[in-house]
């Protein structure tokens, strides 16, 4: 056992179980918690994947930017408790199946592929960071420009569409 | 001395992350953790592309992670903002109540 491979299943292991902290919390703040948890160590797998830029990018965004957003909004809800009850008794069993076959489906193909990615199992193991982030830098900035450009006009008109949904109608009281 | 890590066990761990979030999809029923459960699957994704792009030794999988990360944000954007408005009509957030389009 070398030390990459013990922090590979221990990183699995708490990516796993945030993830199924996520799906049994009644409180939605300790599902976000969880899901800031499982972001965080989603980074470390990149960090391994040698991927410095990607990882980075998912801490300020994801677990910064996208998280301080969900709490900001369970916050002005009130985080409020639903009741418990089931609408449709037979949601549970069937969605959990229905899980179980898509896990199932993706395992058969990953083992009936494994040749395929047992033949690109070694990459050269180590990776010079500051040359990727080069030309991952140029790649984006020649190759990608114009994709790059229509993310900016995206975000753009995701600001404008939440400022036009979030105002009051005239009229409406306070 | 870095053994690595074989690809499969990337695409292994990204698989269960996001069976886990469709099984999150379809089982909750606060609309907040249902977005959550859809994050978690975009992240599973991710994780896969990634995996790809070291093994096959190129960059262009980072760069759509990175694409996949801004139409997240502003998807995530809009989806609050609706949840916020639903709330404030219906004074609920309970998936349930949205029933007013049906006939």
């Amino acid at each position: 056992m070398n030390l990459t491979l013990i922090l590979f299943i221990v990183l699995a292991a708490v990516a796993v179980s945030s993830a199924a902290g996520l799906l049994v919390s009644r409180n939605t703040v300790y599902a976000a918690l969880f899901l800031v948890l499982n972001f965080a160590t989603v980074a470390v797998f990149y960090l391994m994947l040698g991927a410095p830029f990607i990882a980075l990018a998912q801490v300020t965004i994801y677990a910064g930017a996208i998280m301080v957003l969900f709490l900001f909004v369970i916050m002005l809800l009130g985080s409020e408790k639903l009741p418990r009850g089931q609408a449709l008794p037979f949601q549970r069993p069937l969605a959990i199946v229905l899980a179980t076959v898509l896990l199932a489906e993706a395992g058969f193909l990953l083992f009936q592929r494994l040749r395929l990615t047992a033949s690109l199992a070694n990459p050269e193991a180590s990776v010079n960071t500051t040359e990727t982030l080069r030309i991952l830098g140029m790649t984006l900035f020649n190759q990608y420009l114009l994709p790059f450009e229509v993310t900016s006009v995206l975000l753009l008109v995701a600001m404008v569409g939440v400022i036009v949904l979030t105002k009051k109608q005239k009229g409406e009281q306070g | 001395m870095a053994q690595t890590i074989p690809l499969s066990w990337y695409l292994a761990i990204s698989a269960v992350l996001f069976a886990m979030g469709a099984l999150g999809v379809l089982i909750r029923r606060n609309p907040l953790i249902i977005f959550m459960s859809v994050e978690l699957m975009l992240n599973a994704a991710n994780l896969a592309f990634v995996a790809f792009a070291r093994f096959f030794g190129v960059l262009t999988g980072q760069i759509f992670v990175f694409f996949v990360m801004t139409v997240s944000a502003a998807e995530v954007a809009v989806g609050l903002a609706l949840i916020v408005i639903i709330f404030r009509n219906k004074h609920s957030i309970d998936v349930d109540l949205m029933n007013s389009l049906k006939g």
